[in-house]
């Protein structure tokens, strides 16, 4: 049964103390590689909001009125996916027919969040934890969200690091992630505020 | 022969999936704050890429270039419920306390990685071997980590106490921060271990 949570707190919880790419390490493999610029970190932040949102919804509905009834739980790796590959599929379609500006912008970054481990991860803590429809949802948006702040500062921090004297091995990736594990760090002062699990 | 000793050198040092190329970190990144937990999740890992390496090699030829991601995620999908449902049956505790990351090995860039990179263009055999050395160098990178986390942040090492009973745990070591600092402090380490033996050649 889903548990008793305001919506509203896990909206909060979701962007701040358990943030999706800082408390739960999913969606790193973009984060690290998209981060050193500002337009493209935004641009993906907010595709990554939007792809979220949407397929943790169609996740939801068909995992609860598909998956439960027919007792296809086993399945539910390959059905998340493959529902995510093709909303992401289909919104790039969308916004090319509608949007071409966006889509320019957008057009790298969307078949990349297919394979980001943050929207299957959604997914996932979704059905494990048994959220209802609106905490699925809320959960989804502020994941996103929390997602968009953490790329969006990293790269403001990334401007200054690339011009600090950096010893030579730590230098790329090695920096980047202490860098993160001190974001980390900043976040989890937020976790006296709420804490949902 | 060499060849299958080039891959294996090369998966585990010179371009190892975690300190060089920096792929895959997140779903095991998270459980590493406990060896047991690490050292099945990598296996699951080495599991799958193998498989998936095995598998994608060998259908290759039948795979229309268009819709090979679809069906490289599919592969990997079947292994990953495979893996589930062994550790379900078997491993019940450990395949609690792993929550969701066992299905993120779906998303796992490394696997996707491999498959895309060599195992569309080589034999089964070995692309096999690649998968799981590239698990392989995966894993021990994975498991120092893992080391050091769980030794500083319970004073215990696979769940057996070792440190002495005053010993204060450092409770930094169980939370999140901690795995980014030790992996960025593990890939300045190897670095500098690279950078001094190009220049003293």
């Amino acid at each position: 049964m889903a548990p008793d949570i305001n919506p509203l707190v896990l909206l909060l919880a979701s962007i701040l103390t358990s943030n999706i790419l800082l408390a739960n390490f999913l969606g790193l493999c973009s984060f690290i590689s998209i981060s050193k610029d500002m337009d493209s970190a935004n641009g993906l932040g907010m595709s990554v909001t939007a792809v979220l949102t949407i397929t943790t919804a169609i996740n939801w509905v068909v995992y609860r009125y598909i998956l439960i009834p027919f007792d296809l739980l086993y399945l539910r790796f390959i059905v998340f996916i493959i529902i995510i590959a093709a909303t992401v599929q289909v919104l790039e379609m969308v916004i090319d027919r509608f949007s071409p500006a966006l889509y320019m912008a957008l057009g790298i970054f969307l078949p990349l969040i297919t394979v980001n481990c943050a929207i299957l991860g959604v997914a996932l803590f979704m059905e494990i934890r048994g959220y209802s429809f609106l905490q699925s949802i809320v959960f989804a948006f502020g994941s996103g969200l929390g997602w968009w702040l953490a790329i969006v500062s990293l790269a403001a921090i990334q401007k200054k690091v690339l011009k600090a004297p950096v010893p030579e091995g730590l230098k790329g990736a090695g920096i980047t992630l202490i860098t993160i594990g001190f974001m980390a760090m900043a976040f989890i002062g937020f976790s006296g505020m709420l804490i949902v699990q | 022969m060499n060849k299958y000793k080039d891959i294996l050198k090369d998966n585990l040092w010179d371009d190892n999936p975690v300190f060089v190329q920096i792929l895959g970190i997140c779903s095991t990144l998270a459980v590493t704050n406990n060896l047991t937990n690490t050292l099945i999740m990598s296996i699951s890992v080495v599991f799958v890429a193998g498989l998936t390496n095995f598998s994608v090699a060998s259908i290759k030829h039948f795979i229309p270039g268009k819709v090979r991601m679809i069906i490289q995620t599919l592969i990997i999908s079947f292994f990953v419920i495979i893996v589930d449902l062994l550790l379900r049956a078997f491993l019940p505790d450990i395949s609690k306390s792993l929550g969701p990351y066992v299905g993120l090995i779906i998303t796992n860039c490394i696997i996707m990685g491999r498959a895309e990179a060599f195992a569309r263009s080589n034999k089964p055999l070995i692309s096999l071997w690649d998968g799981f050395t590239t698990g392989i160098g995966y894993m021990w990178v994975l498991m120092a980590i893992a080391f050091i986390r769980e030794l500083f942040g319970f004073g215990s090492l696979f769940g057996i106490q070792i440190m002495p009973e005053g010993f204060k745990t450092w409770t930094i070591m169980i939370m999140a921060p901690s795995a980014f600092f030790i992996l960025g402090g593990v890939i300045w380490i190897i670095n500098n271990i690279k950078l001094s033996k190009e220049s003293s050649k």
